[in-house]
């Protein structure tokens, strides 16, 4: 059994969770990952913005904190040029990073700080009771597309890696080893790393959709996602409406805190001539 | 009674104005030991909007820093003498770029048309160091700020390796003012 | 005035001095976004910060700029980030936040003519009221206002100390007067401004509350990283730093983080007062306004009539008190700003008396005679 209690704030349990609800099957992951690194935890800082996904911090026995709503990873950005022993972590979901926060996430992809973002994606927003989000999938109904959504929705991990982000791995809730496994390799990468895993939602975004309890949206994920080295030899109409899951990507960049500290030295040693 | 002289610099932006009241300031400030204050107006654009450098000296602590009652109006441009000239004192000085400002308005002060961009293209080759040529003007002028004080300020806020050419520039604005004086 | 040599003595602009002060501070983190006519402080310090083993970051956005400072801030690193209006009203959300998680850092506001986009390369004096109360809920705030060069240095290093002191955002409010204004400033002696460090606990992790209802209404400090794993939230909390609906814990929160503030009222509050003595006109102004209400009473002065000056530094918490017990001796307050009386009404609540308004708000700074005008005009009354 894996000691999960080492790493949990007992006392602030229960959580606000609803039953179904993928934010349990993250944090499990998350704390799986912690572990496999063998980063102290008083090294590890967790940040959120506001959201479900957004509460995780407040359980875990980290540096925590939860920040305002899609801000997450521009506090953290602070937090971590202050003090770059500390491993960042941010947890947010797709409204958070993706909508009110998307600006932030682009630009820290681009940027490059060492950091690993999860981003908890159940294509709606649970906090406010279920609200259109910018990846809830079109003709889909929520509290605010009443009618069916009438926009498109974003591809997240897609936006990463277009924005420069050198590690980006996307999973589902129902992977859940899979998950742990890529977000320590996450963890372990420097640079900007980006988790997306697929959440459930049963409360917000299976109800007015009509697609079962949480037992059955895990089976959803199971049956319609595709590995991409499978997907890389397969024809697109067989993969078709399937989500793509694996490493997605995986490259080296200079990180931002290296550049910043050379740039640093630089300056330092033309200051002494 | 306590002295306050007041210098306006004006014409456009890309004309070195902002640096020249700053040269003066610092000038009057750090190397004369009195008080000087500069200060800017500018509209958005860097370079052909216009600019307005105001320096202020006094040998007591300055509160306002804005020219109220200009000893020593400095026009690059027709419009700017055009907007400015009446701010000027009695007896005050209107100093004005020939190249650029042709008709000069009549009042009760003491007025220079001189060549000073010519000035600057002639003795340096250089257009750009006109506002260099403009301080050596006003230095020769008006007496407020000596002229060691000047050039120890022009060689402290220029860039490096261009210290040779503004004080050319400095030295033939002295000469012009004192052919101009003569 | 003291004399000054070449050493220490320096011609440079008020958001020069601001950022030259901030690293005198102990400041070392710096996160902002370009913006008239705050920029120039961003600019210095992306040049000096990494030759003082600091950090520079120039963020995407003000909102950006705000929460990188916080976060900064709770890694146990003096932070700084500077703007004007239009950003200064982006920042407001996570002002909030760090009054409310109690984070030290400085907010600089260099303001310019609004509202909106209003007249980026003119003065105004009309954040002042936005200063007090731009972000929501019920919050303390600590506002200083300098008006010269070397004012802005000192209270930059005190915005600092009151941040560090207090645990609370501080914001120094500039404007475009004195931010880009250049003139001399003699730099002050070692030791001649103190430096405050916020007080960390001395307790161990295991012990230690976060959000401790001290005697002091200051609780001690412990920066990430340093094996503390406390929590950090904006939502109402108790002292371990966690959530709570708690009625009492919520009221307990509220009440000690503006109390903090307001029972040091007297501590924190700072302003110069001169030809009040014999006067029968007070002028009230405060930044570059104060420059032009200083020429004024000395006109004024100069012409019979019997007019003093009170320069408030700190904004906010304002001197209500010191107001009321002038406005015992005199009637007449004449209120010089640049905007449309935001100051003038306080000074109201705190005199009773006749408060005369002297606004300007097309971007130009008040003249000494639009004061000395009002000054005479008072006095025939």
């Amino acid at each position: 059994m894996f000691p999960y209690d080492k790493y949990l704030r007992r006392d602030k349990f229960p959580h606000i969770w609803c039953t179904g609800c993928g934010c349990g099957i993250v944090l499990k992951a998350l704390l799986r990952a912690i572990e496999r690194s063998k980063i102290p935890k008083d090294d590890v800082a967790i940040v959120s913005g506001i959201g479900c996904s957004s509460r995780t911090p407040g359980y875990l026995d980290f540096n925590t904190l939860h920040t305002t709503h899609g801000r997450a990873i521009a506090f953290a950005t602070g937090l971590k040029l202050a003090k770059r022993k500390l491993k960042v972590i941010v947890v947010t979901g797709d409204g958070d990073a993706t909508a009110i926060g998307g600006n932030h996430f682009i630009h820290a992809a681009r940027r490059n700080l060492d950091m690993t973002v999860i981003i908890y994606n159940n294509y709606i927003y649970g906090m406010t009771g279920g609200q259109v989000s910018p990846t809830t999938p079109a003709g889909k109904r929520s509290t605010t597309s009443p009618h069916g959504n009438v926009e498109p929705a974003f591809d997240i991990s897609g936006l990463a890696i277009a924005a420069g982000a050198p590690f980006v791995a996307r999973t589902t809730c129902y992977h859940a080893v899979q998950l742990d496994k890529y977000i320590n390799k996450g963890i372990m990468k420097k640079g900007f790393s980006v988790v997306e895993v697929l959440t459930p939602c049963p409360t917000y975004y299976a109800r007015p959709n009509r697609l079962g309890n949480a037992v059955e949206m895990l089976e959803w994920y199971k049956n319609n996602s595709i590995q991409i080295e499978v997907a890389r030899n397969t024809s697109d109409e067989e993969k078709a409406g399937k989500i793509t899951i694996g490493i997605l990507h995986d490259s080296d960049r200079p990180e931002f805190c290296d550049v910043y500290s050379q740039l640093s030295a630089r300056v330092r040693e033309a200051n002494k001539e | 009674m306590s002295f306050r002289y007041e210098f306006r610099l004006s014409g456009s932006g890309g004309q070195g104005l902002i640096l020249a009241g700053k040269i003066l300031a610092e000038a009057a400030a750090i190397y004369d030991g009195k008080n000087a204050t500069q200060s800017q107006s500018y509209g958005p654009e860097a370079r052909g909007g216009s600019s307005r450098s105001e320096v202020i000296v006094s040998d007591e602590e300055i509160d306002y820093p804005k020219a109220l009652n200009i000893d020593l109006l400095l026009c690059f441009t027709q419009e700017a003498c055009d907007k400015y000239y009446t701010d000027i004192k009695d007896n005050g000085i209107l100093l004005v770029d020939r190249s650029y400002v042709t008709k000069t308005p009549k009042g009760k002060y003491r007025m220079y048309s001189l060549p000073i961009t010519e000035t600057a293209e002639a003795k340096v080759g250089k257009a750009l160091v006109a506002n260099i040529v403009a301080l050596g003007i006003i230095t020769q002028l008006t007496g407020i700020i000596s002229r060691g004080a000047v050039e120890a300020a022009i060689l402290s806020r220029v860039p490096k390796g261009t210290e040779e050419l503004n004080l050319q520039a400095f030295n033939a604005g002295i000469e012009l003012a004192q052919q101009a004086q003569s | 005035m003291r004399m000054s040599n070449r050493e220490n003595a320096k011609l440079m602009t008020g958001n020069e001095a601001c950022a030259e002060a901030a690293l005198f501070a102990g400041m070392r983190f710096f996160a902002g976004y370009p913006i008239t006519p705050s920029t120039e402080i961003a600019e210095f310090l992306a040049r000096r910060l990494p030759q003082v083993g600091g950090t520079f970051v120039q963020m995407e956005d003000e909102i950006a700029s705000m929460a990188a400072i916080i976060g900064a801030s709770l890694a146990g690193v003096k932070s700084m980030t500077a703007t004007s209006g239009p950003g200064f009203s982006l920042m407001q959300e996570n002002i909030g936040y760090a009054t409310m998680t109690e984070v030290p850092c400085v907010v600089v506001n260099v303001q310019r003519g609004g509202p909106s986009t209003g007249l980026p390369t003119l003065p105004s004096q009309a954040d002042v009221m936005q200063a007090r109360w731009g972000t929501h809920g019920d919050h303390p705030v600590i506002a200083v206002a300098p008006s010269t060069v070397r004012e802005t240095y000192d209270w930059t290093i005190r915005a600092f100390n009151l941040s560090e002191r207090f645990r609370t955002p501080v914001i120094l409010l500039l404007d475009e007067i004195v931010g880009h204004v250049s003139e001399k400033i003699v730099y002050p002696a070692r030791g001649e401004i103190e430096q405050v460090e916020r007080e960390r606990t001395s307790r161990d992790p295991e012990s230690y509350l976060p959000y401790e209802n001290t005697d002091s209404d200051i609780p001690p400090f412990a920066e990430f990283g340093a094996g503390y794993r406390y929590h950090v939230t904006g939502l109402n909390h108790d002292e371990t730093g966690f959530p709570t609906n708690d009625p009492k814990k919520v009221d307990i929160l509220n009440r000690r983080i503006n109390r903090k503030i307001e029972r040091y009222r007297s501590e924190i509050i700072a302003y110069s007062e001169s030809s009040l003595e014999d006067a029968d006109i007070c002028v009230v102004a405060y930044g570059s306004s104060a420059r032009s209400a200083h020429r004024a009473v000395l006109d004024a002065r100069r012409s019979g009539y019997k007019a003093g000056i009170f320069q408030p530094f700190v904004l906010w918490p304002f001197p209500h008190e010191r107001l009321s017990l002038i406005a015992q001796r005199i009637k007449n307050f004449v209120v010089p700003e640049m905007n449309l009386g935001q100051i003038a009404h306080e000074v109201s609540c705190a005199t009773n008396r006749n408060i005369v308004r002297v606004n300007r708000v097309d971007g130009g700074l008040i003249t000494p005679d639009e004061i000395l005008e009002e000054i005479k005009n008072v006095s025939i009354r």
